[in-house]
């Protein structure tokens, strides 16, 4: 099969007109002589770079009832990613060499996205004792990114070793923020409408806490942290702050957070709980700026699938989670670009280069360099939808169920193949 | 009406319709005969996830008295709690023709989510969820009040009547469904607890208070209602010690002296006599506390009265 295509006039992040030339799966810059090429129309469509998410569970291995590494593979390509950040909270733990090597191999296997995997900092998430970083940075996974996500390393010590530790294989600890004596039981954003629902509160402060704490350690140890879905307007402030003093801070920020309110939560539907919760109208204001002014780095999904069961219950017996990969472009076009914040730029830089550059992924986010293998997204910002339950996740935990959105993804250009092309899966059996 | 989940459920006229309702079935339950035939062949099922015997005898007796078969479910306890969702005990339940299901459940908005999926179908009534309301418990609370301040209370509401409500208003459904229904009625209630406590949101700045004594000078209540205090709270730093907690917010009988003569006092029950309330305080005459009792079964009455009888509205 050849991996020779061009993509005629598709228009690029600086709303140019482009030919893109890929020869043999990389970008070239004019196609070679005597090369046959695939020709496809791409007027209309606007080229970027594909997309890296830091932040996906993929559930395997352990919960392969809500998402398989090659169901969620497919979520991705369809949602116009060509990197995902596997996080470690599964069964067994992603906190060896082994499971980070296995759940790279699935990823490889299924081939759809590069599953990059990320490693526990502590033993079994359980924030007593550091995981064996080093390992699984010279594993074959090549772990950067480490996080006890889902658990926040609330032991200030703790947290001082991991980030002094990762500094020798440039690593980074992405930090779930969650002072959990501030947390206990808690249900929703703490303020008026939980007092008002009697749902045990989440206070913005229990963020803001240990993202502070992090920051000075970060400084002390002059290494690098990333902030796991910031979701209060106060932690834009404070990295904002941090930034302007230097200290090596990177931050993501989910399309929910970007999006939705804690007043969904009036109507006690679970499909709207989630962990940092959804919060009010003027954190996610906040949060739109800091995306647009450079102070939060990245869109990063969180995309967290769970079986029915676990959303169709009570509000409180209800798991965490939305799905996220599918609906990330939408939201990132309406939030930057169809609200005339920013440009296609900067939404390049939050879906794709800044990630890529955080977690150290040579490939991704290369955009049209010359030389360089294709990992491409082609989307359609005019494109109308209506969201269905029914996705490529195998979970259907989706808040935007029945909402309309405005631009979509056309095709997704992993690895120089299409992964994904007119809105279909491209099994890579069928290649 | 179809669902019984919020005090917010009624306007002002439906309460006070929804109370003279109680005053009738109040009537019956002074009769000789205390029955009346109206839901023969109804079925109401007590599905309790917690416990609360006086709550799901008050509902038991309220639907016998109208003549409905009560079927008991307490999922607290029992063989199948262990893993079964709130969804597959409703649904059972449902399947044995359950027209009404009370709910009883340690998790807010679980009443609402009840009615509000496609799980079942039929009335739900909220008997306490979490601690967010305890519909029936504010209409008791209600009756118990307006009975208190006049000879004929039909067509009556609360215009004026001040309240105090004392203690743990962060996690009280029974405070929470007060203030709905009360202010509805035209009271002005006020709260008072521990800082830790009494989140000033739900009333307003102005209407909250720290200490009971400064309360009391201040609001002139026509109404003291205490809460009960969980023992958790205080492991959970909400407060220091019982003997505090008493010392401070408790009714006591130098307490109950600073009081209006005719100030009525209300305690949902169970009491931690010597904790939020002393013996003199419950035993005075100022100690409304079994009138509740007696008009939660004609609340309770009134409710199942006007869910169940009729037509079943097309929903
Ligand atoms: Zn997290």
């Amino acid at each position: 099969m050849p991996r020779n295509y061009i993509l005629q006039s598709a228009t690029d992040v600086f709303g140019k007109s482009v030919d893109v030339v890929i020869e043999d799966g990389a970008i070239v810059e004019k196609p070679a002589l005597g090369v046959e090429h695939e020709k496809i129309d791409c007027s209309g469509l606007t080229v970027l770079p594909g997309f890296v998410d830091l932040h996906t569970h993929l559930r395997e291995p352990g919960f392969e009832q809500s998402e398989t590494v090659a169901s969620g593979s497919r979520a991705a390509a369809a949602g116009g990613f060509t990197a995902i950040h596997a996080m470690a909270n599964t069964f067994p733990v992603a906190d060896t060499a082994g499971v980070v090597e296995q759940v790279a191999r699935l990823g490889e296997d299924a081939g759809l996205v590069h599953v990059q995997p990320i490693g526990a900092v502590t033993v079994g998430l359980k924030g007593e004792q550091l995981a064996e970083l080093g390992a699984m940075a010279q594993s074959k996974a090549r772990v950067r990114i480490f996080s006890d996500d889902g658990n926040c390393v609330h032991d200030p010590a703790l947290m001082r070793r991991a980030l002094e530790y990762v500094k020798a294989f440039d690593g980074v600890v992405a930090q779930h923020a969650q002072e959990p004596r501030l947390t206990v039981n808690a249900q929703m954003n703490e303020g008026a409408l939980s007092a008002k629902l009697g749902l045990a509160g989440w206070p913005g402060v229990a963020e803001e806490a240990i993202i502070a704490r992090d920051l000075m350690l970060t400084e002390l140890t002059s290494s690098r942290l990333h902030v796991c879905h910031v979701s209060t307007a106060g932690s834009v402030e404070l990295i904002r702050q941090a930034k302007l003093r230097g200290i090596r801070v990177s931050a993501e920020v989910t399309p929910h957070h970007l999006l939705l309110t804690e007043d969904l939560a009036s109507g006690y539907d679970p499909i709207y709980k989630v962990n940092p919760p959804l919060r009010k109208q003027s954190d996610v204001d906040a949060l739109r700026a800091g995306l647009v002014d450079g102070t939060i780095d990245v869109i990063a999904t969180d995309h967290a699938p769970h079986p029915k069961e676990s959303k169709d219950t009570d509000w409180a017996s209800a798991a965490f989670g939305m799905v996220g990969l599918e609906s990330a472009y939408s939201i990132a076009q309406q939030v930057l670009i169809d609200s005339g914040e920013s440009s296609f730029e900067r939404l390049a830089e939050v879906l794709s280069t800044n990630a890529s550059a955080i977690s150290g992924l040579t490939d991704q986010g290369t955009y049209l360099s010359v030389g360089k293998v294709a990992n491409l997204t082609l989307v359609d910002p005019e494109f109308k939808t209506q969201v269905e339950s029914k996705t490529q996740s195998m979970s259907e935990n989706n808040p935007y169920v029945g909402r309309s959105f405005t631009g979509g993804v056309v095709h997704t250009i992993y690895d120089g193949q299409f992964s994904y092309r007119n809105r279909q899966i491209v099994e890579r059996s069928a290649l | 009406m179809r669902h019984l989940l919020s005090a917010a459920d009624f306007s002002h006229d439906e309460a006070v319709a929804m109370l003279d309702l109680a005053e009738d079935m109040a009537e019956v339950n002074d009769r000789e005969v205390k029955k009346l035939p109206t839901l023969r062949g109804k079925t109401v099922v007590n599905l309790f996830f917690e416990d609360s015997t006086r709550t799901r005898i008050s509902f038991e007796l309220a639907a016998k008295r109208l003549s409905a078969d009560v079927i008991n479910f307490a999922a607290k306890g029992s063989s199948v709690s262990k893993g079964e969702s709130l969804k597959d005990t409703a649904q059972t339940l449902e399947a044995m023709g359950a027209d009404a299901i009370v709910l009883r459940h340690s998790s807010s908005g679980s009443a609402f989510r009840l009615a509000h999926t496609d799980w079942v179908d039929s009335s739900i009534i909220n008997a306490g969820d979490g601690s967010h309301e305890h519909p029936t418990q504010a209409l008791l609370d209600a009756m118990t009040i307006r009975q208190s301040l006049n000879q004929d209370v039909r067509g009556k509401d609360l215009a004026g009547v001040r309240v105090l409500i004392v203690g743990d208003i962060s996690h009280s459904r029974v405070a929470r469904s007060n203030l709905l229904l009360l202010t509805t009625l035209g009271a002005e209630v006020h709260v008072c607890g521990p800082a830790t406590l009494a989140p000033s949101s739900l009333v307003g700045k102005e209407r909250v208070h720290y200490l009971l004594d400064e309360a009391i000078r201040q609001v002139q209540p026509d109404v003291v209602m205490m809460l009960r205090v969980q023992q958790e709270r205080m492991t959970a730093s909400f407060f220091p010690t019982e003997r505090e907690y008493s010392r401070v917010w408790g009714l006591n009988k130098s307490r109950l002296s600073a009081l209006d003569d005719k100030t009525i006092v209300l305690h949902p029950g169970p009491m931690n006599r010597g904790l939020e309330i002393d013996a003199a305080s419950a035993d005075s005459k100022n100690s409304k506390v079994l009138h509740q009792v007696r008009n939660g079964v004609s609340v309770r009455m009134a409710v199942l009265y006007s869910l169940l009888s009729g037509e079943k509205e097309n929903a």
